[in-house]
Parts: C-alpha cells; sequence; structure tokens
C-alpha cells in the first residue's frame, strides 16, 4: 500500500489486491492500519509518478483507438466507435485490452458503454463490462449516486436527502436538484443517460506523423470531406515521403463544432505513402463518421509507422507462375470495407480429417509453395455439418445401394471407396475412437455424392453426407 | 451540301464502335478450352477474356453449385495470375480447387454473405487490372448489375465469372432471367461410362451453352476438368460429337 499526507494526516493513498484483503481502504490513517496490520509495508506514494504513468498507459492504449483520454488518478477512455472493426467487435477488443493489462500485472477494470460517464460508473461500481447501445440508463439506474463522479460532499449530501441510487435521483425534479445540489450534479448525470455531450480532449501521441486542417465554416457535406481527407492525405503523405517511412495505421479525427471527437481508424497491409491510395480507403470509413453540425478541425495521424522497402515483394508473388502483380492495394480495399479478417488464403494443413484441411491465412502473407494432393478425391463444396443419411449397403463394408437425403431416395449405381480417416488423437482424447469411412458414390443420373460411415454397421456406425461436387 | 462518299465515314463509324465495344481492345482475346468441339462454336474460338461469363448448375445437388465451381476454377486454372473468389458462405472446398489446377496461392478469397457485398465487392476487383479472374457467387444478378460488372470487366480485361447459387425456389426460377453476361453456362451431371472394374471414372457432365453473344447454343457430353482445367471428350462419344457438328456445319453452308 502507498501513503500520502493530508493536511496534518497521513493517510492510505492506495491498495493492492493484498492489503484489500486486510480491509485496509484509502482514505484509512496509516496509523489504523498499522494497528490492525502490525508489519504493514508502507511505500510513500508519488502522485505525479502516477500520473506520468496513466499518461505512458494511455499513449499504449492509442494501439486500441485514436482518441484516448486519460482521467487521472486512476482512469483511461478510449473512444472505440470508429476502431472496434480492426479487433473484429468491441466484446473482442476489451477482451484483447484486459488479457494485455493481466500480463504485464496492471490490475485493470473495463467497461463498454454509450457514453464516457456510463463506462466509467460501470468499470467502478457496475456488474455488465459491454453495454449495448440504448441500454445505458438501465444499466447504471441501480448503481450508487457516487458512480455519477460527484464529489465525496455532494454525495453524502444527496444521501442525507436519502437519494442513495442514480435511478431516485434521475426521478427527482430537474429544478429542486440544481438549486439544493448545484448544475454538477445534473451534468453528471445527462453525461452518464447520453443527454449531454462530454467532450474529452484526446491525448497526443508525440512524435508521430500528423496533418491538421482547421476550417474558418464548420464543413458538413460529405463531398467536401472526401476533399478535406484528400488534402490531409497529401500533407501527411508529404511527410512521411520526407522521413522515408510509411503509415500502416492511420487515425482520421474530425472535431465537430460542439468539441465532440470522431474517429475512423484502418490498417494497412504494409506501410503505405500514396496519398491517392490512403484517401481512396479513408473515404470507404467516412460512414462511421456523423458530422453533426459541422466539422471545425481534421486531423490525419500515421500512429504506426514502418520504414518503405522501395520495392515491395509481399504481395507480388501470388502468381503461382511468378507473375508480377501487385494486388495489396485491393487487398486493403475490401479489407477495409469487408472486414480484414474477411479477406483471406487459405493454405493446406496435413490433416486427413477434411473439416481440419485447410486455415485462413493473412490475404498477403508470403505463399509457401505447398498445394494439397492431387491424389486424394475431395468434393468442390463440403458441408459445414455432415447431414446425416439413411444407407443401405448390401454387405458390411461395402458402398450402400441406395440412400435417402433430405426425403429424396439416392438409388447409387457406381462407388469408390472407402477411404478410412482416423480421428487425431494427439488433438484431443475424444477423437481416439474416430473412424470414419469415406465413399464416393454416382447416382443414377451422375451425381456425385461424398458419404462417411462413422463406424462399421455391426457396432451401430451409421452414414453421413459430407459434400457434393466431385471432381 | 451532301457528302461526297457516305461510305467512308459509315466504315470508320463501324471501326470507331467496335473500338468503343472493345474497349480499345484487339477483338477476339479468347481463351480457348482446348476441345475443337467446343472451340468452334464459340466466337473467336474461345471464352472471351474481360467480359462477364455466368455459370449455373443442374441436376440433383444444383443447390451447391459443386460442378460449376469446378468448372469456373478448370477456366481460372488455364489463366495466369491471382484470382479474386467472392464467396456468399463457408461451403467451398479449396483442396477441391487444387484437383483442376488452381494453386491455393493464387486465389485470394473474400467472405461476405449477402449478393449485396458480393456485387460491389466483384467490381472493385474488376477494375484491378493485374487479375486474371473474379469469381462471384449471386443468387440474383440484375440486369443493371451484369451490365456494370461487364463494364468494368471490358475495361480493365479481367474476366468475370459468376457462380448461381440459390436457396429457394424463387431465386432458382430467377436464374434463367436475361442479364448482359457474354455467355451462360450450364453444367449438370450425366451418368459417366460403365467400366469394367470397381471405382470410379473421371465424371462426366452434360455442359449447354444456353446464351452466347455472337453464336449458337450448344450442348456437349464432356469428361470433367482434369488436373489442368482442362475439359475432354469422352472417348466413346468423341466421333460423334465430331460427325454431329460435321453435319451441322454441311447442312448450314
Amino acid at each position: 500500500m502507498t501513503a500520502i499526507m493530508q493536511g496534518q494526516r497521513r493517510i492510505i493513498a492506495g491498495v493492492d489486491a493484498a492489503s484489500a484483503q486486510l480491509d485496509l481502504s484509502c482514505g484509512m490513517t496509516v496509523t489504523h492500519a498499522q494497528s490492525l496490520i502490525p508489519d504493514l509495508q508502507v511505500i510513500e506514494a508519488a502522485p505525479e509518478e502516477d500520473e506520468a504513468a496513466l499518461i505512458r498507459l494511455a499513449l499504449w492504449c492509442i494501439k486500441y483507438s485514436p482518441l484516448v483520454t486519460p482521467n487521472p488518478p486512476d482512469g483511461i477512455f478510449i473512444d472505440v466507435a470508429g476502431s472496434a472493426h480492426l479487433f473484429q467487435g468491441e466484446a473482442a477488443l476489451v477482451a484483447d485490452l484486459c488479457k494485455r493489462l493481466k500480463a504485464e500485472g496492471i490490475t485493470a477494470k473495463a467497461a463498454l458503454a454509450d457514453t464516457a460517464g456510463c463506462a466509467w460508473a460501470l468499470a467502478r461500481y457496475g456488474e455488465a463490462q459491454i453495454v449495448s447501445p440504448g441500454r445505458g440508463s438501465d444499466a447504471v439506474a441501480s448503481l450508487p449516486v457516487a458512480a455519477l463522479r460527484l464529489t465525496p460532499p455532494t454525495v453524502s449530501s444527496l444521501s442525507d436527502v436519502g437519494i442513495e441510487r442514480i435511478a431516485q435521483l434521475a426521478s427527482k425534479p430537474r429544478g429542486s436538484l440544481r438549486t439544493r445540489f448545484g448544475a454538477e450534479v445534473l451534468l453528471r448525470l445527462d453525461q452518464a443517460l447520453g443527454n449531454a455531450n462530454e467532450p474529452l480532449p484526446s491525448l497526443l501521441p508525440p512524435e508521430v506523423p500528423r496533418a491538421e486542417l482547421r476550417f474558418a465554416e464548420p464543413v458538413g457535406d460529405p463531398d467536401d470531406l472526401k476533399r478535406v481527407i484528400e488534402k490531409l492525405a497529401n500533407k501527411l503523405c508529404h511527410d512521411l515521403e520526407a522521413r522515408g517511412i510509411g503509415a500502416r495505421r492511420l487515425d482520421l479525427v474530425f472535431v465537430r463544432v460542439d468539441n465532440i471527437a470522431q474517429a475512423a481508424r484502418i490498417g494497412l497491409s504494409r506501410p503505405y505513402r500514396e496519398p491517392k491510395h490512403l484517401a481512396k480507403l479513408l473515404a470507404e470509413r467516412l460512414v462511421v463518421i456523423d458530422p453533426g453540425f459541422g466539422i471545425e478541425t481534421a486531423s490525419l495521424t500515421a500512429s504506426w509507422v514502418e520504414a518503405v522497402v522501395e520495392r515491395q515483394t509481399i504481395g507480388r508473388h501470388i502468381g503461382a507462375d511468378g507473375s508480377q502483380h501487385d494486388v495489396s492495394q485491393l487487398v486493403d480495399t475490401l479489407g477495409v470495407r469487408l472486414g480484414e479478417s474477411n479477406v483471406f488464403r487459405v493454405s493446406p494443413v496435413e490433416s486427413l480429417l477434411p473439416e481440419r484441411a485447410m486455415r485462413r491465412i493473412p490475404a498477403l502473407h508470403p505463399t509457401e509453395g505447398l498445394a494439397w494432393p492431387s491424389n486424394l478425391p475431395r468434393p468442390a463444396r463440403l458441408f459445414l455439418q455432415p447431414e446425416k443419411v439413411e444407407a443401405v449397403a448390401e454387405l458390411p463394408d461395402h458402398p450402400p445401394r441406395m440412400f435417402i437425403w433430405r426425403k429424396a431416395r439416392h438409388r447409387v449405381a457406381k462407388a469408390d471407396g472407402p477411404e478410412r480417416i482416423h480421428g487425431e488423437w494427439w488433438i484431443s482424447d475424444g477423437e481416439t475412437k474416430l473412424v470414419r469411412d469415406y465413399y464416393r458414390v454416382e447416382t443414377a443420373d451422375g451425381t456425385r455424392y461424398w458419404l462417411f460411415r462413422d463406424g462399421p454397421t455391426e457396432q451401430g456406425g451409421s452414414w453421413w453426407l459430407h459434400g457434393v461436387g466431385d471432381a | 451540301m451532301a457528302l461526297a462518299s457516305p461510305q467512308r465515314p459509315i466504315a470508320e463509324l463501324r471501326r470507331y464502335l467496335e473500338r468503343v465495344e472493345g474497349h480499345g481492345r484487339e477483338q477476339g482475346e479468347v481463351l480457348p478450352f482446348g476441345v475443337a468441339a467446343i472451340d468452334t462454336l464459340l466466337p473467336h474460338g474461345g471464352l472471351a477474356r474481360g467480359h462477364l461469363h455466368e455459370a449455373i448448375e443442374g441436376g440433383a445437388a444444383s443447390q451447391y453449385a459443386g460442378l460449376a465451381t469446378l468448372y469456373v476454377a478448370g477456366i481460372l486454372a488455364r489463366m495466369r495470375g491471382p484470382v479474386l473468389w467472392c464467396l456468399r458462405g463457408r461451403d467451398l472446398f479449396a483442396p477441391a480447387l487444387a484437383r483442376v489446377g488452381l494453386h491455393p496461392d493464387r486465389v485470394i478469397f473474400c467472405e461476405t454473405w449477402k449478393d449485396r457485398d458480393v456485387l460491389p465487392t466483384m467490381e472493385e476487383g474488376l477494375k484491378c487490372g493485374g487479375l486474371a479472374g473474379v469469381v462471384g457467387e449471386v443468387s440474383c444478378l440484375s440486369l443493371n448489375a451484369s451490365r456494370r460488372l461487364q463494364l468494368c470487366a471490358g475495361e480493365s480485361g479481367v474476366t468475370a465469372l459468376i457462380i448461381r447459387r440459390w436457396h429457394n425456389l424463387a431465386e432458382k426460377n430467377a436464374t434463367g432471367e436475361p442479364n448482359a453476361a457474354a455467355t451462360r453456362w450450364r453444367i449438370a451431371p450425366h451418368p459417366s461410362p460403365a467400366t469394367g472394374f470397381d471405382g470410379l471414372p473421371r465424371q462426366h457432365w452434360q455442359l449447354d451453352l444456353l446464351r452466347v453473344r455472337g453464336g449458337e447454343p450448344h450442348s456437349w457430353i464432356v469428361e470433367a476438368c482434369d488436373a489442368t482445367g482442362h475439359l475432354a471428350l469422352p472417348a466413346a462419344l468423341a466421333d460423334r460429337s465430331a460427325a454431329a457438328s460435321e453435319q451441322r456445319r454441311a447442312a448450314t453452308g
């Protein structure tokens, strides 16, 4: 635990998990604590260092969004509205953030909500980690009023008149609240419930390439915004070129007339400094920007840069025959539009189980030259879940004579098999017993199916259809 | 004053129109199938590059368009350069593409779930001149959408290939509606000939050319794509088909 002087008293400023278990809490006098636990280890608090560390942590959080605001003494606001897509959604972003903080030994609580106030309340007093849009007021209703970032005297005077919970406070007439407790209570309440805007001055990372434009008149027209983006991209790329670097990640931040910042972030598959390409990608993300009554300031930051290797080799080897085509711009454009994980190549996996035969790799991953074994007959369409069929075979180890799939009867004219596939016992115990006998069958009309039996017939093995479209 | 010779401006206009339609490209840049019986019936002797082509599947498992997939993959296997494949679902089994000669390193996949995502993605790909082809799996292809794709394909010279998927009867019936594709193919399974031994011979397809700009519809029985993406005429049928086309040529000529 750490201690700090407050007036003439020496009080506890911060406790770690072990001290908290011993019922120590902030605000206790050190002498009281020492009387409870004789061998207490006390460290002098260093608020300035704490704040510097918080800012360092906030700078690290820029990885998650361009709009990061440190909230001393112990909080950080991250506006993820324009960047959650790069992490496959908000839930995945929060999980990733918590995991990384934990790995660094930082005890942190995270909450995600429509407003900064609501998230602040939930992270400190609430249970829910992620509040779906529009549910903020329900989520905070039962929390104590202290969750509204009110000063301790205000909280205690509210509790004097019996107002303990946020829902109680929200149901009181606003006029009398204002006269009795001041405007701050109403402002904090409105900020938490989303009825009042809360401008958060975002942290500017030092020494990163940045271009900024300020407008005398607010700009709001989508076409004008596109031109603004082009200008910013030109400015930024000039700077990048001078430094010999390219952007791997770009943050576009618009500050509206009401001082609310709106951000869009794009990730790039390789370092770029071509203004046209960057402007096009950014324009794709304009949909997430709500210009409101107009934009006053626009800035473009390259928050992750890398040296540009003038002749890029990656992305040029995709033609298997050595042809030289650069598809990285296409991959970026589609990645921004569809989500990076939805643009990919596949690579063979050495697994006999068909559902594990391939894995996704990034679209511009260096080519491996691996191909699937061409002697294994495989269907063009593999069902995600094999479909159960009723089949009749003449002899236990023979292919079926006929099968019923989706209420239609198919008479088998020719068949090939079995191809026996064993489960991969080294992956999980349950697979030790997995045995599949695959048959390729052709029905009377020439259609080919890929069926398997999941065990010998005498042991109750049943038949499944796994794919269609045999070569 | 009347023009002295109206022939010259008309000839010039014709050439101009050809240039506009072919987007300044040399006419007849085609990909032959390598099967004389098919190539001779296609304008310029093959599948026109830089155009939109459509593959529809017939038969019992047509919902999954497995054969149409292999047919399209076979065409791409015979081209050079990277391929953009716009998926609509997750059932494509890539190892089968390799079996008809389309190496996985060449294919960039885009996973989408709706037609309205597939078509703009295809358009973006078609604008990227370095690609060999762009494949899209769609259930509906309106006249306007197909015109857009055809236009983009013509400008860049990238070949656009549509695989029609359907999930209900209305979508299946919609596959017959007209669009701007240069060719429309139907691939249906056909019983393979009896063999003396156990096992399956190369699959046979009934390949129907339903529509072709500047040509006549036709049907063939072919052997499915081999490991290099080439179709072949079945040995037993090769003579008969050749004889039939001889006859037809005699009848028209």
